[in-house]
């Protein structure tokens, strides 16, 4: 990617969504005549289900995505077994609707709210990211989704309000992945504020402009591009704003291999393996796969490295 | 048929051909037969399978010994030579993905790991140790090693001590089979260490090698 201007501006910089927004709309009109465009998701619907979307080229790669096949039957989603096959093989009797989203702690506005809810104000676009797995993995997938910084601000934080805290459904009756202390659940991340008011942080509810499979994270899950893949929780059900540091799910599991801030780093090994390169999934990488180099941020660093200025990135990985 | 051809005709080539059905089984998936696939990542599914099958070949190598002494089968010896080789081939095959497929033949990175990450020193280590084994196989090393032989041959608890620890590292979060693969083979381990306490004076003619001789 090449350095854009948003690299230098600091997160309370960023430009309110209603400019964003319109920016965005007289892009999609200007490159999309005849395409969707723009529309609402108005009502939650089955996976699978066409969604409307525009395209937003600005935050897409341009490597050939993975095959549809390919997201959605290699997964990691321990809430449905820790096998990459589980999650498909054990997500589809999930029920997500009706499905409901707690919000709580330091904002003004809080409550719970029906997915239908927390969507309807939102435009959705398709970003095709890189996805970098913990495990030297990775893949190219095109999410369709809007930015969390959108839905934060509805929410308006308070200045205490210095970290996002995300938990995922628990539910060991759907979830048979629950019936271990795997982790512990339920399954929390977490985002400091700065980070969650990223533009490249997005809200995702559908892959391949088609809702999102139940093993992929629906009905409504996180996408942090720049981070390793357990970030971006799934299945969300509560965000909480908090002052301090989110206990995270594999952070508390084993603090020696994963910390708070997990961002992509191929200087800074996992205790027990090499983060220097990755291995491209599947078709996007030819039969066996593509070894790759991994890059600093997963190729995101002129947007994102800011963030981290003057952080000791091995101390804080 | 007497004992000696069944071994022969029958029970060998049966054992040859069990101890072939992974490879078949990762080469079906390959060419898509019976509707099988390597999955979307066909590297590390044929990695884990055949260390997998190594691990699970050399804990049946260790069940030959038990299963002739508890129940009495003197002649099941025969096929542990075969099981033991197979062991290593698995595990040779193993280590031969990692480096080719894996690692792309990327030898800086590859003795980067051997040395710097533990899960991959002793699994390596355990095939090092494999390699004497296995060329010391033969009827006619069995016969110039004599008594050595056997106290050579008992490093295979070594490796696999070594082999089940290299499965136990390298999973990342949920080790529920390694955790059995480690309690099978404490069972194995500890029979020859009950045994072996139980009887004061060492009898080698039971204790495992059909043909060690005896030093009198």
């Amino acid at each position: 990617m090449t350095r854009t201007p948003s690299t230098k501006i600091l997160p309370s910089e960023i430009t309110p969504p209603e400019v964003f927004f319109n920016r965005r709309q007289a892009i999609a009109a200007a490159l999309a005549a005849g395409m969707a465009g723009l529309a609402s998701a108005e009502e939650p619907q089955p996976a699978g289900a066409k969604l409307k979307y525009s395209q937003n080229p600005r935050y897409s790669v341009g490597d050939k995505p993975n095959s549809y096949e390919d997201i959605s039957s290699y997964n990691n989603f321990y809430e449905f077994g820790t096998d990459k096959s589980d999650p498909k093989a054990n997500a589809q009797q999930f029920r997500t609707k009706p499905w409901s989203v707690t919000v709580a702690g330091e904002a003004e506005v809080k409550g719970t709210f029906t997915l239908e809810d927390i969507l309807k104000p939102h435009a959705l676009e398709e970003r095709i990211y890189r996805l970098r797995c913990v495990e030297a993995w990775s893949m190219i997938v095109p999410w369709v989704g809007f930015p969390l910084a959108d839905l934060v601000k509805r929410f308006k934080p308070t200045s205490r309000a210095r970290y996002v805290e995300f938990t995922t459904l628990q539910d060991p009756r759907q979830m048979p992945g629950q019936r271990y202390q795997i982790l512990n659940w339920p399954y929390v991340e977490g985002l400091r504020m700065d980070e969650a008011m990223h533009p490249l942080a997005l809200m995702v509810v559908g892959v391949y402009g088609q809702v999102l499979p139940n093993q992929n994270g629906a009905p409504l899950r996180l996408i942090v591009p720049w981070k390793y893949g357990f970030k971006s929780c799934k299945s969300i059900v509560k965000i909480n704003f908090v002052e301090r540091q989110p206990q995270t799910a594999w952070n508390v599991a084993t603090p020696h291999e994963y910390g708070f801030y997990a961002n992509v780093n191929p200087a800074v090994d996992h205790p027990r393996w090499s983060q220097a390169k990755e291995r491209r999934i599947g078709a996007a990488g030819g039969f066996f796969g593509k070894r790759i180099d991994t890059l600093p941020f997963n190729g995101y660093a002129n947007e994102v490295a800011s963030l981290y200025k003057g952080m000791d990135l091995t101390r804080f990985y | 048929m007497n004992v000696d051809r069944r071994y022969r005709y029958v029970y060998k080539p049966l054992v040859f051909i069990a101890c072939l059905t992974p490879v078949g089984w990762i080469l079906a998936s390959g060419f898509g037969l019976f509707g099988w696939s390597l999955g979307p990542d066909p590297v590390k599914f044929t990695l884990h399978a055949i260390g997998k099958s190594a691990l699970n070949i050399l804990l049946i190598t260790l069940l030959v010994t038990p299963v002739r002494q508890l129940a009495g089968w003197p002649h099941v010896i025969r096929i542990r030579r075969m099981l033991g080789l197979f062991a290593f081939s698995y595990a040779l095959l193993h280590f031969t993905i990692y480096l080719v497929l894996d690692q792309e033949l990327d030898y800086a990175s590859v003795i980067k790991d051997i040395a710097k990450r533990p899960y991959i020193t002793i699994g390596f280590a355990a095939l090092l140790i494999l390699i004497p084994l296995a060329i010391t196989s033969t009827n006619k090393m069995m016969r110039r090693l004599g008594r050595r032989w056997q106290t050579l041959h008992r490093w295979v608890y070594v490796v696999a001590i070594l082999g089940v620890w290299h499965y136990y590292w390298q999973v990342k979060r949920d080790v529920r089979e390694p955790l059995v693969y480690a309690a099978i083979l404490a069972v194995l381990l500890g029979y020859r260490l009950v045994r072996r306490m139980r009887k004061p004076k060492p009898a080698t003619s039971t204790s495992g090698s059909a043909t060690a001789p005896e030093r009198t």
